[in-house]
């Protein structure tokens, strides 16, 4: 066993050496090094990620405790690795996709300069080295550290062309909204801190029993504000569509594969927590879905490509919320990581879309790609399939799981689940037909330009799309074949007391299996007939100056989300901001510094008066300050 | 004689001399009253010195007399003061041709 916890730490060590090779010699080292450097070490990471992986199938979990990282008074917190079938999962997703990513890179930024391509790949590299502490982490201040590393990284790799204010701002504002949610995290922890001592998992665990149940559904709560921030829940996703500013990878790596997964992890790592709160689970789920179905409405008129798949990325970890709420916590892992799959890939795709068209990202000026780029072409329909939950690409499984397992718990949440997976369906296809069907609608000298993409850019869509098909069949569910859902077997051990404890709790009916199939086969026919009518209806789209109107416009400005914020937020804290800058700063601070000095000049001037010159004055003066003195002496 | 007429006499003294001192713009005259001020001090240092040692029935002037010698101190110092000053008020008259001291505030500005 103590093989495992030798070489355990030097998965998040490994980034974390390529992130200071690459930071530090930036200047020095040559694009084509920089690049075998950090995608090597994430190599390395995900070799070793599969052995831990191999072992820990074996039934071999463990927690690695490293050194004291906090040890004052009764606080005890440990430097711990817990090693176990959640996180060996996620180290898979992580450094597999991350690995893939990394070498998709190297072509993507060839264009930047040998200082900037560094600089990039060290950023990507810490963003890993977080990530992997987050996931890693035995209790929730190790997660923690991981949880702001990530939200740094992707501050600076949204921010990346810092030349253009605008992505600065988008970099700002991921900052901030993370923050909120962080906040939530904190005060979550320090509650946990204060009633039950410590921050480690299996101790939180084992004795989450003593908490009541006040104390339980505001942890959870915070616990899930926290989670809205990383993973772009109502209320703080606004941030995720604007981070697309970043580079395509990263939009691929950190704002669809892994950071804003971050938050389910941590949900699904408390499941216990969750699973006592039932009113927590309520609004987790509410909130997920009310996320997924407001960003697929929004999704539908976007023409940005890269909006597009943010928002449908929020509306994917919308449904993850959704399991998370309904109970379902081995959907919502499940569905991250065919997610992290699909999306990736077709983000990796829009890149390499992007790439060919000299950097537009205008889906009305591009069309007909279908016949230039074979491949990208290719593995995107895979991934949009995948993602529009056709059968048997891998989201059908995970989603119509979490869907299913929603149906138990409230048919409402199935029909407005199902209502968002037909719009999945539509605005995928709809991108995929304005994108790669009809004829090309840009300028000649890009239409001269376009070309397939280099091998290091094929590659990872060519591994993804593998991944994306077969990557759900893992989770057959048990109506197709017995015991087929294999992940659920995996991760029993995780999420056993919770299943315990809500089977206690409610009694629902177990779904017969032809009632499943039935949900099934309406939501995969719905998808269809969506994905149909828009394949239809967008493959002889045809550019117009017409303005959108009515519905279409509001979906178009984004449900006036932003403008809402920035009205009732925004716009108040600016004023705030004025008032306190002009009259507390300037009058007040400023005023009373100004005046002390003011009236130091003025007294002085009076002062100087006294000094006449005058001799017999002074002296005069001194007898009188003597007498002064002789009378206090005497009399006082 | 009680030592108080001794202190009267020594008051009176001194203020006379700070009066003379705030009052008259002679510089010469100011001088004057200045060695009228520690007079009254010697004289208030020799009183006192006598007292003491009547009070602890001691004859003079074998012991503790200290403060008489105090006073040749202050004389020795008022010697060197009145040659200096003297020295300095001539240089004034050669350079103004006037002792008053109301005149001397060229330093000022």
């Amino acid at each position: 066993m103590n093989n495992v916890l030798q070489i355990v730490w030097l998965i998040p060590f490994l980034p974390l050496i390529g992130f200071l090779i690459n930071g530090l010699g930036r200047k020095n080292l040559s694009k084509s090094l920089s690049g075998i450097i950090g995608s090597g070490v994430i190599l390395g990471s995900f070799i070793l990620s599969i052995w831990v992986f191999l072992q820990v199938k074996n039934g071999n979990t463990h927690l690695a405790h490293y050194y004291d990282f906090i040890n004052t008074g009764s606080l005890k917190i440990g430097f711990d690795f817990q090693i176990d079938q959640l996180s060996s999962l996620f180290l898979l997703i992580i450094t597999g996709v991350g690995f893939l990513i990394h070498v998709y890179s190297t072509s993507y930024m060839h264009e930047e300069e040998s200082k900037d391509f560094a600089k990039y790949f060290s950023y990507l590299n810490l963003f890993v080295f977080s990530m992997l502490l987050l996931v890693m982490g035995g209790n929730y201040i190790i997660m923690f550290i991981g949880w702001e590393g990530v939200g740094l990284c992707s501050y600076l790799l949204i921010g990346f062309w810092f030349k253009n204010n605008n992505y600065n701002d988008a970099a700002k504002k991921a900052f901030i909204m993370n923050r909120i949610g962080d906040l939530g995290f904190l005060l979550a922890v320090f509650w946990l801190l204060n009633k039950l001592g410590t921050a480690d998992y299996h101790t939180v665990f084992k004795n989450a029993a003593q908490l009541g149940l006040f104390d339980v559904t505001g942890i959870t709560l915070l616990l899930f504000v926290g989670a809205t921030g990383k993973s772009a829940q109502i209320p703080l996703y606004t941030w995720l569509p604007d981070a697309m500013a970043g580079p395509t990878p990263v939009s691929a790596l950190i704002h669809a594969a892994t950071m804003v997964t971050a938050g389910i992890y941590m949900i699904a790592r408390s499941n216990i927590l969750f699973t006592m709160a039932p009113v927590t689970q309520t609004v987790v789920a509410v909130v997920g879905l009310a996320t997924a179905i407001l960003a697929a409405t929004i999704a539908l008129r976007q023409n940005d490509i890269k909006k597009v798949l943010a928002y449908s990325t929020v509306s994917q970890l919308g449904y993850m919320f959704l399991g998370l709420g309904v109970g379902a916590y081995t959907g919502a892992v499940f569905h991250v990581m065919t997610h992290a799959f699909f999306k990736a890939l077709l983000f990796l795709g829009a890149g390499s879309v992007i790439h060919a068209m000299g950097g537009e990202q205008d889906m009305r000026n591009m069309g007909g790609l279908k016949k230039y780029m074979s491949i990208t072409h290719i593995t995107f329909l895979l991934g949009c399939l995948a993602i529009a939950g056709m059968p048997p690409f891998s989201g059908f499984f995970s989603k119509d799981e979490i869907l299913a397992e929603a149906f138990k718990q409230n048919p409402l949440y199935w029909g407005i689940g199902v209502a968002g997976a037909l719009m999945t369906a539509f605005y995928m296809f709809r991108l995929y037909a304005m994108t790669f069907l009809g004829k090309f609608r840009g300028t000649h000298e890009q239409e001269h330009h376009l070309h397939e993409s280099p091998a290091a850019i094929t590659f990872p869509l060519i591994a993804l799309a593998i991944l994306a098909v077969v990557g759900g069949w893992i989770g057959v569910p048990e109506v197709f074949m017995h015991g087929g859902h294999r992940l659920e077997a995996f991760l029993e051990p995780i999420f056993a007391n919770s299943n315990e404890l809500a089977k206690e709790n409610n009694s629902h009916e177990p779904l017969t299996h032809l009632k499943e199939i039935m949900l099934m086969a309406i939501s995969v026919v719905g998808a269809l007939a969506a994905l149909l009518f828009a394949w239809n209806k967008f493959s002889k789209y045809e550019k117009t100056d017409k303005e959108e109107t009515g519905v279409g416009k509001i979906l178009a400005n984004k449900w006036y989300v932003d403008e809402l914020y920035d009205a009732v937020i925004v716009k108040p804290f600016q004023s705030i901001a004025a008032f306190f800058n002009n009259i507390i700063e300037r009058k007040g601070i400023d005023g009373m510094v100004n005046g002390v000095g003011k009236a130091v000049n003025y007294g002085s001037r009076q002062i100087r008066l006294l000094q006449s010159g005058q001799v017999g004055t002074y002296v005069l003066l001194m007898v009188v300050g003597i007498l002064v003195l002789f009378i206090i002496q005497l009399f006082l | 004689m009680p030592v108080n007429y001794y202190i009267f006499l020594s008051v009176a003294l001194f203020c006379i001399g700070v009066v003379g001192v705030l009052t008259r713009r002679n510089a010469i005259i100011i001088f004057m009253c200045v060695e009228l001020m520690l007079n009254a001090a010697n004289l208030l240092l020799v009183a006192f010195s006598k007292m003491h040692n009547l009070a602890l029935g001691l004859n003079f002037p074998k012991l503790a007399s200290e403060a008489q010698v105090f006073v040749f101190f202050i004389m020795v110092v008022a010697a060197a003061e009145v040659s200096v000053g003297l020295a300095i008020i001539v240089m004034i008259y050669r350079n103004t041709h006037s002792v008053d001291v109301n005149f001397l505030n060229r330093l000022k500005n």
